[in-house]
């Protein structure tokens, strides 16, 4: 039987939910796809969570997990949730940076950061 | 190898996500062999990708009996590669910028914007269904200059 990795942790802190990406490289459209039904689950089971995205272990991501992020701040914020993303490396805030999306999304260096910034309501 | 000798490879693949993965592979390999930076090699990840994926979902239509033909070359001072697929075509010229207010919040549309982004040159055949892109060595294109680039090569679109 062939272990089938997780494409994503969630963890629990103060009154936030982490997600934390484990793949070094989402490319392809069948992981993002996986990514959206269980992250979608995730929302779904909390009305007003507060979600934090924790891209600590990815490297590489195409344009299709842009745009998996938005449907996923739609779903959040259409909960009256809330959004943060963190620990995203230099390479892949450039990305953010070109598509102007750092205009969409509350980025913060570390998770500690983005808790912080949902106990104070922000 | 002499400084003007380069490397050239063709490779014709199927219209799936995966089909890609050993001409990635190796052109990725071949720059890291010949001393591109980090910069370089993700500049060229990112632009290959979306170009492959735009080239199975917009050109090819999802099609699996639809093919991709990939041209790359690497030689000491440049990277080059042309991607064709059997679809209609399109103009790039009438792609949206998805950087405007109005195409902030789109879930599609961003992909060529980062070819141009990261590549020093994407050019595209009069059809739309070929594009050729380069990369230089050392290149300084970033996400600082790449807005500058982008009205200097006069592009309305991205």
């Amino acid at each position: 039987m062939v272990a089938i990795r997780p494409k994503i942790i969630v963890n629990y802190a103060e009154n936030a939910t982490m997600v934390v990406f484990t793949d070094e490289k989402i490319l392809e459209d069948k992981d993002i796809k996986a990514l959206q039904e269980s992250i979608m689950s995730v929302i779904e089971q909390a009305r007003g969570i507060k979600l934090i995205l924790d891209f600590c272990n990815v490297r590489y991501l195409s344009s299709a997990v842009l745009g998996l992020l938005i449907r996923i701040s739609k779903k959040v914020y259409e909960q009256d949730g809330r959004l943060k993303l963190c620990n995203i490396n230099p390479k892949i805030y450039e990305i953010f940076k070109i598509t102007r999306l750092t205009k969409v999304f509350d980025i913060y260096d570390n998770s500690q950061s983005a808790i912080d910034s949902l106990s104070a309501g922000q | 190898m002499s400084s003007k000798t380069s490397i050239t490879r063709t490779v014709i693949v199927e219209s799936k996500p995966g089909a890609i993965t050993k001409a990635f592979e190796w052109i990725l390999s071949k720059l890291q062999a010949g001393n591109f930076s980090a910069e370089d090699v993700f500049a060229v990840r990112m632009a290959l990708s979306e170009a492959f994926l735009n080239a199975i979902s917009h050109g090819n239509k999802m099609d699996p009996d639809k093919e991709i033909k990939i041209d790359y070359s690497v030689s000491e001072d440049k990277v080059g590669i042309s991607m064709t697929d059997q679809g209609e075509g399109f103009n790039p010229q009438k792609v949206p910028d998805p950087r405007c207010d109005e195409n902030l919040y789109k879930t599609r549309g961003r992909g060529l914007l980062l070819m141009r982004s990261y590549m020093d040159v994407v050019e595209f055949n009069e059809l739309g269904n070929s594009v050729h892109m380069v990369r230089y060595k050392n290149s300084a294109r970033s996400a600082a200059n790449s807005k500058d680039s982008n009205e200097q090569q006069g592009r309305s679109g991205v």
